[in-house]
């Protein structure tokens, strides 16, 4: 039996790992939006979620949350993706693809450097 | 580990189930795999969340939104709308009372407000049959702290500091009780959890074991390890299968990691927990009822001292504790006792759980800290009461409890301010009455209960009880006189004085406050003969205005004794001694012709 424990430590070892079971039931420390509008999902935003998920997955980060949202009205940037990180705001990319998914979680969520290139948006 | 993006939390308690939440889980699962889902979006079954009127509750994170009557119909728009397009619900969401706006996040709903979850921290928050989710959530690190930090006697210590009292109605002080059964002498000793949770609609003992089994069992290891015990009962009534079914399953989990058996945590400490199922009877909630009914004897109070601390199940020291009670421990050893007395009165610590039923808008379970006014629990989270009508009484502490009144709504909950006024905390059942409830017919329903429940064995209760609730039946059937009431209330503290068990002691109490806060409603009932509420049916008296008659026939149509005569020339009228007083003619009439007095 693996998960047999015999010590306080290996009590806490099964916190750590089991964190990740209910980390998804709190908002983490930061967000990415995923737009899921018609409009968005006839550019491939499902796919851009995808990427974002597997990114987060990939890189064993567990405290982001990935939510969608509705039609802003955009509709000839989409896919639209929203990151909301502390201290740097809401910043909303436009015309994102999988490829460019990746990059922002890399850069943005984990290096905290916006990608420049893709801002369409920002707000407070 | 696969990342799920969103957690989809459907409610399993024992509500929920009952108005359709596994349905609604079956559809939804299929859903999220027929959509291709199934790999970012989980569904999780949890206990209850306290709501139960507006179930089954669904709650999806990470946003935290909040749906109420979600039925299995409901689940493709849900999956549809808001989990592909990232669009609540709207009609799905909890809507103000007030002005019927929506509220989407569950922190944002009036009832949790200005609640405060300790007991029930992870009760519709975890899958309760789950140890890994609890264990997440600072699951048996309470356990763990005593065991490889503190000795037996600083437990009791940290629990004595806590303020923490007996949760099933006692109010007897926990630390305390657990360091009677440490100083008894002998090598075995035994804990118990009485969930014999018998009061009409209080529910939170079972609402705990279902959403979070892993706390109560955690609570009685610890409180295991500071007596010196090794063995443990659950006494659970057999009314209860599926927080039966959760509490095995959370046992058989936490034998399986280790936490519970022989050398738990390598420490030495041993335990093992049984489950004994009760047969329902109310008595057995009285600690020394319940171990004669584990013991496989008939459940019947035995006169204490010998108190279970010294002599309890099968004659070994024993410490009994309320589910509830339980539930607050392990948090207690984790955050220090100095944490939980900092929340609550000056007598009264912590926090308290109610089961709010009755006229108000919103029923269900609430966590508060102790020293909140009775208007807050009422009106703010309660909502206040059912159609705007006046507020008359409440009734506190299940049928061992008493009926306080407008005047007591801004007392501060707590043991002694309760039992001041003549309720009692009891084990948190709350009925809100509102001007149609007769208070004289409330008494006797209580009493009714009270009454079938007595066990026999001493005569006061047998018999008092029985008499008083024959004069009740008097007072309600119009045949009453002045003289009953003071025999009652005579009867009423005969039986306080001399009953043998706590079920007697208190059986008189909601007869004894209804007479001292209502007893003009008593007079009325016998001088009048007419009952102020028109509850008590043979008091009633049902009449036809010939003036507003438009001899439709309508009621004697629908009258199911026909005692309703008339025709288009004459008036209809009631014959009184046929009358059965349904009130279906009343209920009938489109012109408001019939009145009821």
């Amino acid at each position: 039996m693996t998960n047999k424990i015999r010590t306080l430590d290996d009590l806490r070892r099964i916190r750590e790992a089991s964190t990740d079971l209910t980390s998804a039931r709190s908002k983490g420390r930061a967000s990415i939006v995923v737009g899921m509008g018609t409009c968005g999902i006839a550019a491939g935003a499902r796919e851009v979620m995808t990427a974002a998920l597997q990114e987060l997955e990939k890189r064993n980060i567990h405290d982001v949350s990935v939510t969608t949202t509705g039609c802003i009205g955009m509709c000839q940037q989409e896919p639209l993706v929203d990151v909301i990180a502390p201290g740097m705001g809401r910043i909303t990319y436009g015309l994102v693809t999988p490829e460019d998914m990746a990059a922002i979680v890399a850069e943005h969520i984990v290096n905290g450097h916006i990608v420049e290139r893709l801002v369409i948006g920002r707000a407070d | 580990m696969p990342i799920f993006r969103s957690h989809i939390l459907v409610c399993g308690g024992t509500g929920c189930s009952s108005s359709g939440s596994q349905d609604v889980q079956k559809v939804l699962r299929d859903e999220i795999a027929k959509r291709n889902l199934d790999k970012e979006i989980l569904v999780v079954q949890t206990g209850c969340h306290g709501m139960c009127e507006m179930g089954p509750i669904v709650v999806v994170y990470p946003e935290g939104t909040f749906y109420c009557r979600v039925q299995a119909s409901d689940v493709p728009e849900l999956v549809g709308e808001h989990i592909v397009k990232g669009r609540p619900v709207q009609r799905l969401l909890y809507s103000v009372p007030e002005d019927a706006s929506r509220v989407p996040f569950y922190k944002d709903i009036p009832f949790y407000g200005k609640q405060h979850r300790i007991a029930l921290k992870n009760c519709g928050y975890i899958n309760p049959d789950n140890i890994e989710e609890y264990i997440a959530r600072g699951g048996y690190e309470g356990l763990g702290k005593a065991l490889t930090s503190m000795t037996s006697a600083q437990v009791i210590d940290e629990v004595k500091a806590s303020g923490l009292r007996g949760r099933g109605g006692g109010g007897f002080p926990t630390g305390l009780k657990w360091s009677f059964a440490a100083k008894s002498p002998g090598p075995k000793k035994y804990v118990i959890c009485n969930a014999d949770e018998g009061d009409p609609g209080a529910f939170m003992d079972r609402s705990l074991i279902e959403g979070d089994p892993h706390a109560i069992i955690e609570g009685m290891m610890i409180g295991a390890y500071a007596i010196g015990a090794d063995e443990g009962y659950v006494y659970c009534r057999a009314e209860y299968p599926l927080a039966i079914e959760r509490l095995k399953t959370a046992i058989a989990q936490a034998e399986e990691f280790g936490l519970m058996g022989t050398d738990v945590l390598g420490t030495g400490f041993n335990f093992t927990l049984h489950i004994k199922e009760g047969a329902g009877a109310f008595v057995c909630g009285e600690e020394t009822a319940l171990m004669g009914s584990i013991e496989g004897r008939r459940g019947m109070p035995m006169p204490r001292p010998p108190f279970p601390a010294v002599h309890g199940l099968w004659g070994k020291p024993t410490n009994i504790n309320n589910v509830e009670t339980w539930a607050n421990v392990a948090q207690i050893i984790v955050n220090g006792g100095a944490w939980y007395a900092s929340m609550g009165t000056e007598k009264s610590k912590g926090t308290k759980v109610f089961a709010l039923t009755g006229k108000v808008k919103h029923t269900g379970l609430v966590e508060v800290p102790m020293g909140i006014t009775l208007r807050e629990i009422i009106f703010d989270i309660g909502g206040g009461i059912l159609n705007d009508r006046k507020f008359k009484a409440v009734q506190i502490g299940g049928p061992s409890g008493g009926c306080l009144t407008e005047e007591h709504l801004d007392l501060p909950v707590s043991y002694e301010s309760l039992t001041g006024a003549g309720a009692i905390m009891g084990s948190g059942g709350m009925v809100v009455m509102d001007e149609d409830n007769c208070m004289v017919d409330v008494a006797k329903f209580f009493l009714e209960f009270t009454q079938r429940e007595s066990c026999g064995k001493c005569v006061p209760c047998r018999e008092g009880t029985k008499h008083m609730l024959l004069l009740l039946e008097k007072i309600t059937s119009g045949r009453g006189t002045m003289e009953d009431i003071s025999t009652l209330e005579q009867l009423a503290e005969m039986v306080r004085e001399m009953s043998l068990c706590g079920l007697g002691q208190t059986a008189p109490n909601p007869v004894i406050t209804t007479l001292r806060y209502f007893r003009d409603e008593y007079e009325a009932h016998i001088r009048d003969k007419r009952c102020p509420s028109h509850a008590c049916t043979a008091l009633l008296r049902y009449e036809i205005d010939p003036e507003t008659c438009k001899r439709c026939g309508l009621c004697a149509k629908n009258c199911p004794v026909s005692c309703i005569s008339g025709s288009r020339q004459e008036p209809y009228r009631i014959d009184q001694e046929k009358c059965i007083r349904c009130g279906t003619c009343f209920q009938k009439c489109p012109f408001g012709a019939i009145g009821k007095n």
